[in-house]
C-alpha cells in the first residue's frame, strides 16, 4: 500500500512555475471592445443548467465568449454563522445542508472536525457503515450530475435513467436513517442508530445492479457522436492551470493529477479497502465525464467491501458526556436522566482547540475549520467549498469558447450554488 | 472526430430495451409504497392509556430543535382539571411545521416518549398558518395514513420512542 502511493505522488507537479495569478475573471481584449460589438448577456440567474442560482455576465463577440464574470451569493444563507449560535449536538443538522448533492459528506467533516477536538474514536462499525454511506452519497451526487448535465446537453433521456437509481440510493438512505437527505446519521462518536438488519440485503441488491446500469448510461453516451462532439476537446484545463487555481476533486484528476483525499491522507477505512482512482489526462469536458463515471464503479466496490466487512459490535461510543443514554435507562437511572438533561438543554463541552479536517467530497476537497473556545457551541466554523473552487476554474476553461458550449462547461465543473454561497 | 451512425445503435438498443421492461413509475396518489419504518414524517403527541397525556411540559423538545419550531406553555394540574399524571402539563403545544427540518431531536429529547415523528408525509396546506400544528392535531390520530413497512426486518429492536409503550 505505502510503495503504491509513494509511486502515485511523485509526479504531482513538475513544472517550473505555477503560473499566477490566473484570472478567475474573464476581460474582454480593450482592442477587441473599440471595433466590434460586443453583446453582453445575463447567463442566469434563474437559467435552467446554472445548477442552482448562478449569474454569469457573458461578453459575446458573436459566438465567442470574450469575457465572462460569475456573481455569487444568491444562495448565501448564513450557515456558518448559523452553527455557531447552535450547540455542538445542533450544529450536526446543519453542514448537511450546504452541498445538498453530498450531503453525508458534509456531515462528515463537521462530525470528524467534532471528534478530532473531543479525541473521540468511533468503533469499528460506525466507521466503516460512514465509509458505505459517503460513497452511496457520492454515487447520489454523481447520478445527479450526469443526469442534469446531460439533459443541458440535450440527452433527455439519461435523467430518467439516473434518477431511477437515485431513488434506489435515496431508498437505501431512508431504510437506514429514516429520511432520504439531510441525515444528521453522524453522530460525534459514531452513529446515531443501529444498521436495520433489513439494510445488508438491500444494499447488496443496489451494489449488484448498479455497475450494469453504468454500463448502460455509457452504451447511451459514451457512442454518440453528438455527445463526443460536444464535449471532446472542450472546456480545457491544464493540469497547471488547475493546480494553480486549486482544483481538486474529478476535476483535477481529469486534468491529469493523481490526487485524491482518501489515498492521500486516508480517513474512515479507506485504507483497508481496495479501490482505484481513476485518472485521465486531457482535462476536457469529455475526462472530466469519464472520471467521475468510473468513479461510481469505484465507489459501488467499496460499497460492496464494506457490506463484506462489516464488522459487530457497538455503533456509538459508550461515553455519557457526550452520547445520549440509552432509552430504557430513562425510566429506572436517575444518573442517565440527569445526564440526558444536561446533554439535551446544555449539549457537551468541546476542549478549546482548533481543527481543519479535509476529507474527499463528491467535488473536491471539502475542509471544515472549527475553532472551539471551550464552550458548549463551535466558537467559528467554516467550510472549504469544493463548488467555490471549481467555480473559480470557469474563466479559465471557457476562454475562447462558442456560447454553446458554456453550459457544457459549467456542467462539467459540478458547482452547486449551494455550497459556493453557504 | 467522425460521426459513428452504427455505435449509435449501441445507444438505442438501451432504450429499445425498456420497453419489455415493467414501467418503474409508481401511480402516486393512488398508490402510496410503504414508508420504512424509520421514517421521520409529521409529529405526533401520545396518550396513555387512561387517557392522561404523556407530555408532561418538561420544555425539553423545544430546547433540543435546531429550527425552534416548538412553543411548550407549561401549567399546573390541578384536581379538577388534570390533562397528564405528572404535576404539570402543557398548556399550549405548538410546532411550526413549515420551519421544522424533520431532523427528529425533538423524539429523541423527550424523556417520556410523549412525542415522536410518524409515517405522514402529506403536510402541504394552502396557507403559511395552517402549518402550525397545536396540541390537539399532534394529540389526534393522523388521518391520513401511509403504509410502513415490515418492522421487524428493517428497523433494530432499539429505537423504543417508536414503540407504542
Ligand atoms: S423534528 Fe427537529 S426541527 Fe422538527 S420539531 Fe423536532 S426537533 Fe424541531
Ligand atoms: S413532548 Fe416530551 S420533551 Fe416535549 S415538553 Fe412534552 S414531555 Fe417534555
Amino acid at each position: 500500500m505505502a510503495s503504491t502511493a509513494a509511486r502515485r505522488h511523485a509526479p504531482i507537479y513538475t513544472g517550473t512555475r505555477i503560473p499566477s495569478p490566473i484570472p478567475s475573471v474573464l476581460k474582454v481584449d480593450p482592442a477587441l471592445r473599440e471595433d466590434d460589438d460586443i453583446l453582453e448577456v445575463n447567463f442566469g440567474p434563474n437559467h435552467p443548467s446554472t445548477h442552482g442560482v448562478l449569474r454569469l455576465i457573458v461578453e459575446l463577440n458573436g459566438e465567442r465568449v470574450e469575457g465572462v464574470e460569475a456573481v455569487i451569493g444568491y444562495l448565501h444563507t448564513g450557515f456558518e454563522k448559523n452553527m455557531e449560535q447552535k450547540t455542538w449536538w445542533k450544529a450536526i443538522t446543519y453542514p448537511e445542508r450546504i452541498d445538498y448533492l453530498s450531503f453525508q459528506i458534509n456531515e462528515l467533516a463537521f462530525v470528524l472536525a467534532i471528534e478530532k477536538l473531543l479525541e473521540v474514536e468511533p468503533p469499528a462499525k460506525a466507521t466503516w457503515m460512514r465509509t458505505l454511506l459517503c460513497e452511496l452519497s457520492r454515487i447520489h451526487s454523481h447520478l445527479i450530475w450526469l443526469g442534469t448535465g446531460a439533459l443541458e446537453l440535450g440527452a433527455i433521456s439519461l435523467l430518467w435513467y439516473c434518477f431511477r437509481e437515485r431513488d434506489a440510493v435515496l431508498d437505501l438512505f431512508e431504510l437506514v436513517t429514516g429520511v432520504r437527505m439531510h441525515t444528521r446519521y453522524f453522530q460525534a462518536g459514531g452513529l446515531a442508530e443501529d444498521i436495520p438488519p433489513g439494510f445488508f440485503t438491500e444494499c447488496r441488491k443496489f451494489a449488484d445492479m448498479f455497475p450494469g446500469r453504468v454500463d448502460e448510461y455509457e452504451a447511451l453516451l459514451d457512442r454518440q457522436a453528438i455527445w463526443l462532439e460536444r464535449t471532446k476537446g472542450i472546456g480545457l484545463l491544464s493540469a497547471e492551470d488547475a493546480i494553480a487555481l486549486g482544483q481538486s476533486g474529478p476535476v483535477l484528476r481529469a486534468s491529469g493529477v493523481d490526487w485524491d483525499l482518501r489515498k492521500v491522507e486516508p480517513y474512515l477505512a479507506y485504507d483497508q479497502v481496495d479501490f482505484d482512482v481513476p485518472v485521465y489526462f486531457n482535462g476536457d469536458v469529455y475526462d472530466r465525464y469519464k472520471v467521475r463515471m468510473d468513479e461510481m464503479r469505484e465507489s459501488t466496490r467499496i460499497v460492496q467491501q464494506c457490506l463484506d466487512g462489516m464488522p459487530e459490535g457497538p455503533w456509538i461510543v459508550d461515553d455519557r458526556k457526550i452520547v445520549l443514554p440509552p432509552r430504557h435507562e430513562l425510566h429506572t437511572s436517575m444518573e442517565s436522566l440527569i445526564h440526558h438533561f444536561k446533554l439535551v438543554t446544555e449539549g457537551y463541552r468541546v476542549p478549546v482547540g482548533e481543527v481543519y479536517v479535509a476529507i474527499e467530497s463528491a467535488r473536491g476537497e471539502l475542509g471544515c475549520y472549527v475553532v472551539s473556545d471551550g464552550g458548549p457551541k463551535p466558537w467559528r466554523v467554516k467550510f472549504r467549498a469544493p463548488s467555490f473552487v471549481a467555480l473559480e476554474a470557469t474563466a479559465t476553461t471557457v476562454a475562447g469558447s462558442l456560447v454553446a458550449d458554456l453550459i457544457a462547461i459549467l456542467g462539467s465543473l459540478d458547482t452547486v450554488m449551494g455550497d459556493c454561497d453557504r | 472526430m467522425s460521426p459513428q451512425p452504427f455505435d449509435s445503435i449501441k445507444g438505442f438498443a438501451v432504450t429499445f430495451r425498456q420497453i419489455f421492461k415493467k414501467p418503474i413509475t409508481q401511480q402516486y396518489p393512488e398508490y402510496k409504497r410503504p414508508v420504512y419504518p424509520r421514517f421521520r414524517g409529521r409529529h405526533r403527541l401520545w396518550r396513555h392509556e387512561n387517557g392522561l397525556e404523556k407530555c408532561v411540559g418538561c420544555s425539553l423538545c423545544a430546547a433540543a430543535c435546531p429550527a425552534d419550531c416548538i412553543r411548550v406553555v407549561a401549567d399546573e394540574n390541578t384536581a379538577d382539571n388534570r390533562v397528564s399524571p405528572g404535576e404539570r402539563y402543557a398548556r399550549i403545544y405548538e410546532i411550526n411545521l413549515s420551519r421544522c427540518i424533520f431532523c427528529g431531536y425533538c423524539e429523541l429529547a423527550c424523556p417520556f416518549d410523549a412525542i415522536t415523528l410518524e409515517a405522514e408525509y402529506e403536510l402541504s396546506e394552502y396557507s403559511r398558518d395552517d402549518l402550525i400544528y397545536t396540541k390537539d392535531m399532534l394529540l389526534a390520530p393522523p388521518v391520513k395514513r401511509v403504509p410502513v413497512a415490515d418492522r421487524e426486518l428493517y428497523d433494530t429492536p432499539q429505537p423504543v420512542w417508536k414503540l407504542e409503550s
